[in-house]
């Protein structure tokens, strides 16, 4: 099928978006409340393209193409439309980039640059803020809070928790759990899933301790279960101080509490620091070459007393395939015995 | 897993047996839920009424210890009502009369009675199980962790060949593994009669490879499992024992014993990230850097190999343990070194036909599923494609047994034990971050109301339990999601641990024990 966007001509598959035409064409197209993962919900009204024939604007994420369609993506009516969603936005918004945890990457923050919205031009009530801080890993504020629904819908359609929605009407909506009782006495997990596609600075993580040009990012493996989730760590200053999902295989952008929240473990002072030698029924520190010559001196003893049947080795489900074959080789191919084994059973 | 994570979304039915998906493997039950969505039928067979229930078209309360009284009774509806996969069983399967033999004994009014459910629920999880195109059936350790683990398994297995969900997309028999790298752990060779890729330690061909390899002499006996080598340890027999991430004081059951092992061995190294239980006990600790701090790679549970990439630098004087282990070995006059884990997989993949293709440069965009077999091969992304790996399906039938300790005039209740969603097994790193804490604090017992009522037990009071190897003290939970009789305690807490009363009677096969059934008695603390 073949369309023409900004005057080029492409060939597109059939049943697809505008939306992901353009972006398969490598033109970017603004959006607030889409998500690839998720049914379009045409709330935000950023992805407004124009379309020759058409009267009316139409939202791209939710508009299929159709042979020989003729689009505009970033016509004068276009841009005025977009300026025009922003400064809504933006007129209901608290001004405090400079203090917001979410500045640097936040995407009002940047349509508002791109697009040169540099004030409200709407000036009135604006909402009150309601905060929500009874979960103890994020936050929402509803001052901030844009109601693109990207939160309820993930939490619905693909965590498949269904934990919130949004509350009361027209000008005071709040996304909420039920009943208003706090997300910490509702149905929600703290996955964090939410936290994770909010575009702006309405959930966060609670206590965040970097601003986003600060950190950078590298991408692992989460170390907990065998679902194997794929996650970027979030490093300022040697030191881990977030985690943010990996949209592609086996999780598609979703953790669990354990990932998402759970790595505050890692910078803990309680983590061993060098090695330990009981001496006297006490541990006393000791240096990395003492305690490799002490357990060389009471493997040759036992080696030679007992044999190397005397020896046995549990190696670890935590640990990485390159440290369980070096273990099982060192009892296998230095030790000399097949007692090697760990918790495949627990 | 035979099959993958990705393909669950779009299965025609999924049977869940033993497995609370959604506390244990958060993000696989998010992929079963979309799946629901999607239209695809679900059954769930657990003791407790686990959440995914909720989403089931049929929920089956089993008795703990009852899964093969349970799945043999399915086949025997499946065979009743003509719903198997002749076509096949005749080309792909073996000893097929002699499963029709054994199930044909398990009529649903008998299992019903055995399990403790409605016989006509069981009917219709045969009917929805029997009757879907692409059936995948995913279990964990209500399976596996019991006297009968082996035949438990064997009975999984046996009801996916039976409908020929074996080989197909979105189908499968898929144990979904615990923890992070359990998989790459048995892949590796971390098992006592397995070298690397489940190369057995006793056929002579193996060892000779091996030798050459390493360039050293092999044992070819087989070794011990960790149930041997803590009876060992105890009795004398095993003198040196390192233990490298790992926590037995609070993980295995029958603490008791275990600790006994400990303080007997003549010589403990423990490495670790935290001080532990088990830690406590060493000669020597050494400390380890976690996973944010070194190179490597996991396999998660559908057989797929990540990267694990540095972040930060070791804490402290903390090494990754590849360069703990590589350096003793030094010590003890091994002189191989390697400079970077990748060094390490590419002498993984000279030695493990699984691993043969992999190696960092191909693991730069996402992870590779084994068996991947050379440098071109794209990996595997389900087993037994065309053809069975081992020729032909095997039927392997057996009995229902029960369990090894079931309730008596003593030892009333029955206790089964599982994990939760907030903690992460002895809680060494969970039990370090606040808001989990603050969630889930400490030890408890669910409490079906009715036994509660008994006992004159109300919620959150303190309950001592007891079984033949051990007492504790922990806090009562009344809940209606578990049935009259039994309880359930997460293993997690080291205070309030529930392996002092699990029973350590293994599996005669896999050397399994039955964490999963144990008789108890409770009372309330005065
Ligand atoms: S944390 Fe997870 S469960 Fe809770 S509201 Fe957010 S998405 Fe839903
Ligand atoms: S909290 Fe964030 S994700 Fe949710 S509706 Fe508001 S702006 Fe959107
Ligand atoms: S994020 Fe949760 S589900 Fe994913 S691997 Fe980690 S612990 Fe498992």
């Amino acid at each position: 099928m073949n369309i023409i966007i900004n005057g080029i001509q492409y060939e597109v598959e059939k049943g697809i978006t505008i939306l992901e035409a353009c972006r398969k064409a490598g033109i970017d197209i603004p959006t607030l409340c889409h998500d690839d993962r998720l049914e379009p919900s045409s709330s935000c009204r950023m992805c407004l393209v124009e379309i020759e024939g058409s009267k009316k604007l139409v939202t791209s994420c939710s508009t299929l193409v159709k042979e020989n369609m003729v689009v505009y993506t970033h016509s004068a009516r276009v841009m005025e439309a977009r300026k025009e969603v922003l400064d809504l936005l933006v007129s209901n918004h608290p001004m405090e980039c400079l203090t917001c945890a979410k500045s640097g990457k936040c995407k009002l923050q940047d349509y508002c640059y791109e697009y040169g919205i540099t004030e409200a031009s709407y000036k009135g009530a604006r909402r009150k803020p309601k905060i929500d801080t009874s979960n103890p890993f994020y936050d929402y504020d509803a001052s901030k809070c844009i109601l693109c629904g990207l939160c309820i819908r993930v939490c619905d359609e693909l965590q498949g928790t269904s934990a919130i929605g949004f509350e009361n009407r027209g000008f005071d909506v709040v996304v909420t759990t039920p009943f208003n009782e706090g997300l910490v006495n509702s149905k929600c997990v703290s996955c964090g899933n939410c936290v994770s596609v909010c575009p702006v600075g309405a959930l966060t993580p609670k206590k965040q301790t970097y601003r986003h040009w600060e950190t950078k990012k590298v991408r692992t493996t989460c170390s907990y279960c065998g679902v194997g989730c794929q996650m970027d760590l979030v490093v300022k200053e040697n030191r881990v101080v977030g985690v943010e999902p990996a949209n592609v295989v086996p999780n598609d952008g979703l953790l669990c509490v354990k990932g998402k929240f759970a790595y505050k473990f890692i910078n803990h002072p309680d983590r061993l620091k060098t090695p330990l030698i009981k001496r006297n029924g006490k541990f006393e520190e000791a240096s990395w070459d003492e305690a490799y010559r002490y357990i060389r001196r009471k493997v040759n003893e036992i080696k030679e007393e007992n044999g190397p049947d005397a020896f046995a080795g549990l190696t670890s489900a935590r640990c990485t395939n390159e440290e369980n074959y070096l273990f099982q080789k060192l009892f296998r191919a230095v030790i000399g015995t097949n007692n090697v084994d760990h918790c495949a059973r627990l | 897993m035979t099959n993958s994570i990705g393909e669950i979304v779009n299965t025609d039915a999924m049977f869940v047996i033993g497995s609370n998906t959604t506390e244990n493997h958060p993000v696989i039950a998010t992929k079963m839920k979309q799946a629901v969505r999607r239209g695809a039928k679900l059954i769930v067979a657990d003791p407790r009424r686990i959440e995914l229930a909720d989403y089931a078209d049929v929920y089956l309360q089993l008795k703990p210890g009852t899964n093969i009284a349970l799945l043999n009774s399915m086949m025997n509806v499946i065979l009743e009502k003509g719903l198997y996969d002749k076509k096949f069983i005749e080309e792909k399967c073996e000893n097929f009369e002699e499963l029709v033999k054994v199930v044909k004994e398990y009529t649903p009014e008998r299992a019903a009675e055995i399990c403790g459910v409605k016989a006509e629920d069981i009917i219709k999880a045969a009917t929805i199980y029997g009757e879907a195109e692409k059936a995948g059936i995913y279990y964990t350790m209500g399976i596996t962790q019991h006297t009968t683990g082996t035949n438990g398994v064997m009975s999984v297995s046996n009801l996916a060949l039976l409908c020929g969900n074996v080989g197909k997309e979105s189908a499968g028999v898929n144990p979904l593994r615990g923890q992070n790298n359990v998989q790459g752990a048995c892949d590796m060779g971390g098992l006592p009669g397995d070298l690397p890729g489940y190369q057995k330690v006793f056929k002579p061909e193996v060892i000779e490879k091996f030798e050459k390899a390493w360039n050293t002499k092999l044992s070819s006996k087989v070794g011990l499992t960790i149930p041997e080598i803590m009876d060992g340890a105890a009795d004398g027999s095993i003198k040196f024992l390192y233990i490298m991430g790992e926590n037995p004081m609070v993980s295995d059951p029958d603490i008791n014993h275990v600790k006994h092992a400990l303080e007997n061995v003549d010589f403990l190294v423990v490495q670790d990230i935290f001080m532990t239980e088990t830690a406590e006990f060493a000669d020597v600790i050494l400390p380890a850097a976690s996973f944010a701090e070194k190179d490597g790679t996991f396999s998660n549970t559908e057989r797929r190999v990540q990267r694990v990439r540095k972040a930060i630098d070791p804490v402290g004087e903390s090494k990754p343990d590849w360069k703990i282990i590589m350096e003793l070995m030094n010590y003890l006059g091994y002189s191989k070194k390697y400079l970077h884990p990748s060094d390490i997989m590419d002498e993984i993949a000279s030695v493990t036909p699984s691993y043969a293709g992999i190696s960092y440069d191909r693991l730069e965009d996402g992870g590779i599923q084994w068996p991947c077999l050379d440098k071109d091969h794209s990996g595997t992304k389900y087993l037994h494609k065309g053809n069975i790996a081992r020729g032909k399906g095997l039927f392997m039938p057996s009995d229902y047994a029960e369990s090894a300790e079931t309730p008596d005039r003593e030892y009333p209740y029955l206790l089964t034990t599982g994990r939760i969603l907030y903690h992460y097994h002895t809680r060494t790193m969970t039990g370090k971050v606040d808001g989990i804490n603050k969630l889930a604090p400490s030890s408890y017992v669910e409490i079906n109301e009715e036994t509660a009522n008994r006992l004159g037990i109300s919620d959150g009071d303190r309950v001592r339990i007891a079984s033949r190897r051990g007492e504790i003290e922990t806090t009562a939970k009344i809940t209606e999601i578990i049935d009259d009789g039994v309880l359930f305690m997460p293993f997690h807490f080291a205070d309030g641990a529930a392996n002092y009363l699990t029973n350590p009677a293994r599996d005669p096969i896999a050397k399994i024990s039955e964490l999963k059934v144990a008789a108890v008695k409770i009372e309330k603390v005065c």
